[in-house]
């Protein structure tokens, strides 16, 4: 966390070897090997079931891995910890909006900022520095005026981009999205983008998982796209999208 | 749902512009009426019971609100709902008990048991540490459960502290109890009218209300409302929950042990019967009528509580022996109530 976002020791800033997750008999994620580009947008296409959540899941600690590796720029890793990915410099946004509910706007953005030391944290009070990054961050997801209000009295659109804006409060090089652009209405939807827009142009990685071809065209610069836990095509946007496979498999006609 | 936030000074100030709106803030505030009740309800039945009344009662409440504080840190603010923590009152109590009680006491199987004649307030450390480090094997394997799980093994605790406290005749001396707990004393000054033994409790609840206001205004405490809502969550951000738990709920349990050695002193004799499960579920009960999640919330349960339980003797309809049955029929009562409708107590910041 907090480290300063690192030149290219390296084209692939995340990669995957062969990494599996079973639910029962079922494999949701089967065998997957991926490479995501250092910096820009990569978007993870695949219908329904394919298998593009659990790898977030995998890819962030929530879920453990079964089997395989993944890379974080370089270093090999066969289990992932949750608490450890901001150490990883990876944090998360979740498919259904997972905010810490009862506790203020502000305090939602004031937890990810301060120490992850026990002892300390039990003698930090919050500072300056924290409040003012905090109110930096709310003012760019425009919830500054909200900020004494109780996460779960937000509208869904708000709740949406205050669980961007906290996962932007966490300084890290690599974003997981879980469907970041679901359900928002056309105002909020420009504001996501612009908001993921000004992350990629700091050099930030950026993966996210949508439905939407048309967000997917505008906003990714790489594509992979999933079936059943499986890789079925990756690489540059326009180029993917153009395959036979793709437009048959999945867009249908 | 919005809960329910202090009255501000602007509309306190506003009163004084409109008194109209006096009808309007006091609709809305269930938190300034149950304030105003409860304090005005303690101060006239201390000024019409006198003097010795109320300083009993004040030291009663002291340890009550010095358990429910530190139960809260853990139920209010981390979202552990534990009714096992009777269990390190208890550990407290019999800490202080058995290192300050001077009575010779001869087991059938083992002989004498030996005494230490330690002073007080050499033996309120140990029964914090010795509460801390029983908390801390506990929670090691509490850590895993939550919700309504976590409420199963507490209970279970519960029970099994009490069953140890009864059995280990060795150490607690079982149901024969311990006599002769030391009064605090400093250096030829022994603490021992009750106006002496009330500002001694009054002084460590002040300090167990201190740390624990220092606590839930940290990061730390933050970070603890962060696990309470979702631990999975906090935990993505960098935070590894059950290390947070396992400090809160020593902290917590080391609190309750202070409180119990109070107790011990102050009743200057502890049997088994003091911690049974019945206790527990009052200390929850307070907790949840107080408010979760606030520290003054706990204050004004255990104030409410102790008014409850004093003040049914004085009934003059209720026959004395019904009367503990029928504070537990009231307090039942009131729970059901609040449930209904005020799950967040009566100034909390949480609802469970």
């Amino acid at each position: 966390m907090n480290q300063p976002i690192s030149g290219d020791s390296g084209y692939y800033i995340l990669e995957t070897v062969e990494i599996s997750r079973y639910f029962g008999a079922v494999a949701a994620v089967d065998g997957l090997s991926i490479s995501i580009p250092r910096q820009g947008v990569t978007s993870i296409v695949g219908p329904n079931g394919s298998g593009k959540s659990t790898l977030i899941n995998l890819l962030s600690g929530t879920l453990p891995l079964n089997g395989g590796m993944v890379k974080i720029d370089g270093q090999g890793l066969t289990t992932i910890h949750a608490y450890e990915t901001p150490d990883h410099s990876i944090t998360r946004t979740f498919q259904e909006v997972r905010l810490f509910d009862q506790v203020s706007v502000l305090d939602n953005i004031l937890v990810v900022l301060t120490t992850r030391k026990l002892w300390p944290s039990l003698f930090e009070r919050t500072r300056r520095e924290h409040r003012d990054k905090a109110q930096e961050i709310l003012e760019k997801v425009g919830m500054w005026d909200k900020r004494s209000s109780l996460a779960m009295d937000l509208s869904y659109g708000q709740r949406k981009l205050l669980e961007i804006g906290r996962a932007m409060a966490l300084n890290v090089n690599i974003y997981l999205l879980d469907e970041p652009f679901a359900g928002l209405f056309p105002q909020m939807l420009e504001r996501v983008k612009d908001i993921l827009k000004g992350m990629r142009d700091e050099g930030r990685t950026i993966i996210f998982v949508s439905h939407n071809m048309d967000i997917v065209r505008e906003m990714a610069d790489h594509l992979i796209v999933m079936d059943g836990g499986k890789l079925l095509l990756a690489g540059a946007v326009e180029e993917v999208l153009n395959q036979p496979e793709v437009i048959s498999a999945y867009l249908g006609s | 749902m919005v809960l329910n936030r202090p009255p501000s000074w602007q509309s306190i100030t506003g009163l004084a512009r409109n008194p109209r709106q006096v009808f309007a803030l006091s609709r809305d505030n269930v938190e300034l009426w149950a304030n105003l009740l409860i304090i005005t309800f303690a101060v006239v039945f201390m000024l019409w019971k006198g003097a010795t009344f109320a300083v009993t009662l004040g030291t009663v409440f002291a340890i009550w609100a010095m358990l429910s504080v530190s139960l809260n840190l853990v139920v209010g603010f981390t979202g552990l709902l534990s009714i096992g923590h009777i269990g390190f009152f208890g550990v407290g109590a019999y800490t202080v008990a058995i290192l300050t009680s001077t009575t010779a006491y001869e087991n059938l199987r083992t002989g004498a048991i030996p005494t230490f004649g330690c002073p007080f307030f050499a033996a309120l450390p140990v029964a914090a540490i010795a509460a801390g480090l029983i908390a801390l094997l506990v929670g090691m394997a509490f850590n895993r459960f939550r919700d309504d799980i976590y409420v199963l093994v507490s209970f279970g605790f519960a029970i099994i502290s009490f069953n140890v406290f009864l059995n280990l005749r060795v150490i607690t001396r079982g149901a024969f109890g311990i006599h002769d707990v030391a009064r605090p004393q400093i250096g030829s000054w022994v603490f021992d009218t009750e106006l002496e033994l009330m500002l001694i409790a009054l002084v460590l609840m002040v300090i167990v209300v201190g740390i624990s206001w220092f606590i839930v205004t940290s990061s730390f405490g933050r970070v603890l409302t962060a696990i309470r809502e979702d631990e999975q969550v906090a935990e993505v951000f960098g935070y590894h929950a059950s290390h947070y738990k396992l400090a809160v709920w020593v902290i917590s349990a080391m609190m309750a042990g202070v409180a119990g050695g109070m107790f011990s002193s102050w009743t200057t004799f502890i049997d088994p019967n003091s911690f049974i499960l019945l206790e527990s579920v009052l200390l929850v009960s307070i907790v949840i009528l107080g408010g979760l999640a606030t520290i003054w919330g706990s204050l004004l349960g255990a104030l409410a509580f102790v008014l409850l339980e004093e003040g049914m003797r004085f009934l003059p309809f209720l026959p004395q022996e019904y009367v503990g049955q029928a504070r537990q029929v009231v307090l039942g009562v009131l729970l059901v109530l609040l449930m209904v409708f005020r799950p967040q107590g009566l100034v909390g910041r949480y609802k469970l």
